[in-house]
């Protein structure tokens, strides 16, 4: 409790620095690890809710559409209809499926999404915690969420769950394969950046040279060299990045890598026979696991928490400024919000609908109102970036949706193994071999 | 499940298969699945994800079409024509009529001539675009769906103020039209074609260089043009197999040979070549429109038909070129108001033949481009 | 960070490993049996992080539980099982079984009465949870140190070997 009251005090003084979770006493990290389990959860649902509107919503102004407009306000409420709607559908097992086994898959899925976000870093603070293994972790849990597709296709004693399992899972351990090369190259990056290397120098002390597994130890390997790793090596990291921008669609089941689901082919691929609340798992977990794969693309190549141009555009100005960004977004959509609230038509029917999009308008403008408070942005700060670039991949995401059509197996496996995997391969090696040769040239033999 | 003679039935209980033995898997595709177009139920055997043959099981949307026939004069007949090819009823329509003039040996006046063929062509595209979509969602790309039918509705729209119907439209009498073309007819299918001309590069430059789009579809379900005349084949598919055979220019109907324009042919008879040539199709249809719509003549609409047609007893075939193939209509006549018999030769029953020899040795995601490509309507192939 | 809990971690740890092992080997359904193995190999992992051995551990949950087992179910749905599920169950080297049996568990008293004496308090494992990833690297490439990077290569060589047995022996005609 007095931890608590401490935190809370540090928001007032900002000369009290309190790292939630970093606490002497092991049970007062329990408590701040609980907290933030929840406070995680929680936002991890809302953002898939909000996801499942905008997805909706983008994808049919791709479209010419307009996408949900009948619940609530331009279809605010849609996501939670739908929630609704699922939550109060039969659940249906089909008779000759393996029952337990048909129940336990949603679990295992949810659980390995929802488990990655344990070590991802929403800012150096705001981290469930950090683990020395930190990517690993992520690759091991995210990699079990294939278990959960797999046995689901299996337990329905189905053929066409049965082949999207098939696919899903000959899918997802390929592009492992090249996914883990991707991230090998940036584990390789963070120790490649001055100071000594196994069997090529002698460690030089004070500076950072070993390398890490850690999420967050990532984010800050790249804050010192003053670099992203998207740009390092250039254009190694570049196309280290998109081997894992492509094998992390490959690996969330979406388009154009969507054959386990694939409508048009297997009717609902492997959660064909799933229904209403079961159902939903599967979509919960689907659009967590996308979040969790662009948090990594975001915490490995792209600065995690950083703030564009760290090192550029430097000092408190461009503190303040960049401070400024979170505040300015929220009024940004509340302004829209009451843009369209004026665009209402005037009818006496849509009153209530007008009045629910200026009360939405009028949280967000507060929310951004209460984001411009120095204390509070300093401290959002990070997760406003982190979040905003992971916002970036989701757009990526439905825009990949609205715009390609599906691979077809052979294709995809072609792409896997004999594009992605070489590349993959050359880039490691390359990272290296730059690496060392850069090393050697920094410090002359002693 | 496996009431055919074509597939064997598969032997799961037979001792000398070995202990730990991958069985061959036959599924079930229909008839009710998102890709089958309808209600076709295609019955599958596969190796892994490999087809090692199909049987497609038709008779599900059955309505008895041509018996129907037999107990209505021939004027009520003509609506019946519509429910086939929904898509293209327009061309079901054309089809119908000049096969009963021909045995009633009247033919149409110009105008009505020219306003057939213009509704006719449009008609073509609408059934194009509707292909292109359905073909591109089977396929994956869920964004030209909605492209071509905002754009399709521009001709459901001219049908409509044409005729009252957008679908089923029953837009020809026998003998020539029922209704004089609507003051400002001549000024929407021109805004149509204005309109209409850049949409056709916004599909392409969604698809046709698409690298997945083209992987997904070269060499995928291949026919040779032998194959396509032995099996009886028509329409794009087997001109995209390369034999130059279409209707309009072989055997001319309506007043086809009064226009200009170019029979697209494919090369390699396979799913692109298909794409490409439908997609030329869409832009020669144009063409056709653009002279007919400069060139309609003044006059009559109707030809002296009698009220109460009894045409003499005989026997006709007559097929025109609809969007999908040869369409044909035989009409047997005894001499009194109702056709003794009238046969349907409806192209996507035939070109549905062709469906197994395209499909084997390819994957199951195949078979749904497959089936996309042949533009296949249910109501046509079982009538 | 300081262990809490350690016994009660420990004892559920060990007590799923070893009811999963036992539900491998009893379930007639392979894909429960497979079920079952990935709760034990993820158990293991559990107790791997209780040995301040987390990269073990991941490298556990990688290959073993998200890899390995994949496969392994892969196979299993490709499989015939209405047949294995009708049929008992039997063993016919269940002498030799219990035989072996006996003597592993022989060995593991041994080694749980005796073995204390063989590893002296000095020589404890000294790496901490945070230095566990070096201390492996350390152990395979740095020559001052551990010398296993021969023996490393050569167990992928092995692997690779296995591969190409295995495409070749699949493959009809490459």
């Amino acid at each position: 409790m007095h931890d608590l009251i401490q935190y809370l005090e540090s928001y007032l003084d900002k000369s009290v620095q309190v790292t939630p979770g970093a606490f002497g006493n092991i049970y007062a990290g329990i408590f701040w690890a609980t907290v933030y389990i929840l406070i995680v959860f929680g936002g991890l649902s809302v953002a898939v809710i909000a996801m499942n509107w905008l997805e909706r919503k983008i994808l049919a102004h791709m479209q010419v559409r307009l996408g949900p407009m009948r619940v609530g306000p331009h279809g605010l409420l849609q996501p939670i209809a739908d929630a609704l709607k699922l939550l109060l559908k039969e659940d249906l097992i089909p008779a000759e499926a393996d029952k337990v086994v048909f129940w336990i898959a949603p679990f295992i899925v949810v659980l390995a999404a929802f488990t990655v976000f344990v070590v991802v870093p929403f800012g150096p603070a705001h981290a469930i915690t950090d683990m020395n293994i930190g990517i690993l972790f992520m690759l091991g849990v995210s990699s079990l969420s294939v278990l959960g597709i797999v046995t689901a296709g299996w337990a329905s004693n189905s053929h066409y769950p049965l082949i999207g399992a098939l696919r899903s899972s000959a899918q997802m351990v390929s592009y492992e394969v090249a996914m883990g090369l991707a991230v090998v190259t940036v584990i390789m990056m963070t120790s490649l950046h001055g100071g000594g290397f196994y069997g090529v120098g002698p460690n030089i002390p004070g500076v950072a040279n070993d390398g890490t597994l850690s999420m967050i130890g990532i984010v800050q390997a790249q804050q010192e060299q003053g670099i992203w790793f998207v740009f390092k090596f250039f254009p190694l990291g570049l196309i280290a990045f998109v081997i894992f921008a492509i094998a992390m669609i490959a690996e969330t089941n979406r388009a154009p890598f969507d054959l386990p689901e694939a409508e048009s082919e297997l009717t609902a691929g492997f959660h064909t026979e799933y229904s209403g609340f079961r159902w939903s798992l599967f979509f919960l977990a689907e659009y967590s696991a996308m979040i969790a794969v662009s948090s990594i693309a975001v915490t490995l190549w792209l600065g995690g928490w950083l703030r564009p141009f760290p090192n550029l555009l430097h000092g408190a100005t461009w503190d303040f400024l960049f401070g400024l960004f979170p505040g300015l977004t929220f009024l940004f959509l509340g302004g829209m919000c009451f843009f369209n609230v004026a665009r209402m038509p005037k009818h006496p029917l849509f009153k209530i609908q007008t009045a629910g999009l200026a009360v939405f308008g009028a949280v967000l403008a507060l929310i951004g109102v209460i984001l411009f408070i120095p204390a509070v942005s300093t401290r959002v700060g990070d997760i406003f970036w982190f979040a905003a670039k992971v916002a970036a991949f989701m757009y990526l995401y439905i825009w990949y949706r609205g715009t390609f059509p599906r691979y077809r197996f052979d294709q995809l496996m072609k792409v896997g193994w004999k594009i992605l995997l070489p590349t993959g391969l050359g880039v490691l090696i390359l990272t290296a071999a730059v690496g060392i040769v850069r090393l050697m040239m920094a410090q002359p033999s002693q | 499940m496996t009431d055919h003679n074509t597939l064997s039935p598969l032997d799961l209980d037979t001792p000398d298969k070995p202990y730990l033995d991958a069985n061959e898997l036959v599924i079930n595709m229909g008839p009710q699945h998102p890709a089958t177009h309808g209600v076709l139920r295609v019955i599958l055997r596969l190796d892994g994800e490999k087809v090692m043959g199909l049987e497609c099981v038709i008779g599900y949307l059955h309505r008895g079409v041509e018996k129907i026939a037999e107990n209505r004069t021939y004027t009520m007949f003509n609506p019946y024509v519509d429910r086939m090819d929904y898509v293209a009823a327009v061309s079901n329509g054309l089809g119908y009529c000049e096969a009963v003039e021909k045995l009633l040996s009247v033919e149409a006046p110009p105008r009505a001539q020219y306003i057939r063929v213009i509704l006719t062509e449009l008609n073509r595209i609408t059934s194009h675009q509707l292909w292109l979509g359905t073909h591109a969602l089977d396929i994956g790309a869920i964004t030209p769906l909605f492209y071509t039918f905002r754009d399709r509705e521009e001709i459901l729209k001219i049908f409509e103020k044409y005729c009252g119907a957008r679908l089923t439209t029953h837009a020809f009498r026998i003998g020539g039209l029922q209704y004089e073309a609507y003051d400002g007819f001549e000024k929407d299918v021109k805004n149509f074609i204005s309109f209409f001309k850049p949409k056709i590069d916004e599909y392409e430059g969604l698809l046709t260089t698409n690298r997945i789009w083209v992987e997904r579809t070269k060499g995928v379900g291949v026919i040779s043009g032998q194959d396509c005349i032995a099996l009886g084949v028509t329409g794009p598919v087997l001109r995209a197999s390369g034999v130059k055979w279409d209707i309009r220019k072989a055997q001319p109907y309506a007043n086809y040979k009064n226009f200009d324009f170019e029979i697209p042919v494919g090369l390699n008879g396979d799913t692109y070549d298909r794409y490409l040539v439908r997609m030329m199709e869409m832009r020669q249809s144009l063409r056709i429109i653009e002279q007919a719509v400069e060139g309609i003549p003044a006059g009559p609409i109707m030809a002296k038909v009698p009220k109460v047609m009894k045409p003499p007893v005989g026997e006709i075939y007559h097929s025109i070129e609809a969007p999908k193939g040869e369409l044909g209509y035989f009409i047997v006549s005894d001499g009194s108001t109702q056709p003794y018999r009238i046969r349907v030769r409806p192209p996507s029953f035939v070109n549905l033949q062709a469906l197994d020899l395209m499909c084997r040795g390819q994957l199951v995601a195949d078979v749904i481009a497959v089936i996309g490509t042949l533009d296949i309507v249910l109501g046509e192939v079982d009538r | 960070m300081n262990p809490v809990a350690t016994p009660f971690f420990f004892y559920l740890l060990s007590g799923t490993m070893i009811i999963g092992g036992i539900l491998v080997i009893t379930r007639k359904n392979a894909v429960h049996s497979a079920m079952a193995l990935i709760t034990a190999l993820l158990a293991q992992a559990g107790l791997y992080l209780m040995l301040y051995a987390p990269f073990v551990a991941g490298v556990q949950i990688i290959l073993y539980a998200g890899g390995i087992m994949v496969l392994f179910l892969f196979v299993i749905m490709l499989i015939n099982l209405e047949r294995t599920l009708k049929e008992r169950q039997f063993n016919q080297q269940w002498l030799v079984g219990i035989v072996a049996a006996a003597a592993l568990g022989g060995l593991f008293i041994a080694v749980y009465t005796k073995g204390r004496n063989l590893f002296p308090a000095s020589e404890h494992l000294t790496y901490v949870e945070s230095q566990n990833t070096q201390g492996v690297a350390n152990l395979l490439f740095d020559p001052h140190v551990g010398m296993y990077m021969f023996a490393f290569e050569i167990a992928s060589l092995l692997l690779l070997v296995a591969i190409i047995g295995a495409v070749v022996m699949a493959k009809k005609r490459i």
